[in-house]
């Protein structure tokens, strides 16, 4: 029997990381990154921001964000490297420190998220 | 595939064409290709600033203030400002995409690829939409 490829449950991952991605990172990042930083808008404060976070649906939203898109970025990242830069003798390597990010960026983010005080 | 063929008569020769490493540098829509590509490093740049973000914000109103104080140096307001066109560049082409990805057929035609579109930009720009609101209304 043919071996079963682990590829069609990869794709998918980073397919619905691509999702969360084009539809939330643009908006946060243009807060966060620009518009807070330089002034243009207010941000919420220290209590108004961590009682948002602490909110279970926040947690389990911001979670999503951090780790969906990590494995679109993994797989994506992958073959950019094998077409990019044709490095495909590093094949294991690539694959190991791609998904393997991902991985702890996930349990990263799960331990901070329940950490939460 | 495997390179160490078993031994025949005719045995197959490879011919594989060798590719430079610049092939991307040769063609507009090649380079376009690689940019939508590297477009996933910055994807995951956001997601360290988010993990940093929360990361700060359950060590204390001090740390908080700290990490805030930081997003607003030079260098991180020109990363930022980088990392925001490729992931908008990110979003144009994935929405772009969806009608390729998931052709929608009604009694039997395919709907044109902007009726597929058009509802993520809706989405996207209601999604947002509501992100600022939660964000902005204390103020």
């Amino acid at each position: 029997m043919a071996k079963r490829s682990f590829e069609p449950f990869l794709w998918s991952l980073f397919s619905a990381g691509g999702v969360v991605a084009a539809f939330l990172i643009p908006v946060l990042l243009f807060l966060y990154g620009l518009a807070f930083p330089l002034g243009w808008l207010t941000a919420p404060g220290y209590r108004e921001t961590l009682a948002l976070v602490r909110h279970p649906l926040t947690r389990l939203v911001l979670f999503v964000l951090c780790s969906l898109p990590l494995f679109h970025w993994a797989h994506r990242f992958r073959f950019t490297l094998y077409d990019g830069l044709q490095i495909k003798h590093l094949n294991e390597v690539i694959t190991v420190l791609c998904y393997g990010g991902a991985v702890v960026g996930t349990v990263l983010a799960g331990i901070l998220l329940l950490s939460l005080p | 595939m495997k390179q160490t063929a078993a031994y025949t008569l005719y045995r197959p020769k490879w011919y594989r064409k060798r590719v430079s490493t610049y092939w991307w540098s040769r063609q507009w829509s090649y380079f376009v290709f690689i940019l939508r590509e590297l477009s996933s490093i910055f994807v995951a740049w956001f997601v360290v600033l988010t993990l940093l973000f929360i990361n700060a914000l359950s060590q204390g109103e001090v740390d908080f203030a700290r990490f805030q104080e930081w997003l607003k140096s030079p260098l991180m307001i020109a990363l930022n400002f980088i990392s925001f066109l490729f992931v908008l560049f990110h979003a144009i082409t994935w929405f772009n995409l969806a009608p390729a990805a998931m052709p929608v057929r009604v009694r039997g035609k395919r709907l044109p690829d902007w009726m597929v579109a058009a509802p993520n930009y809706v989405a996207w720009v209601a999604i947002s939409a509501v992100i600022a609101w939660l964000l902005l209304r204390g103020n």
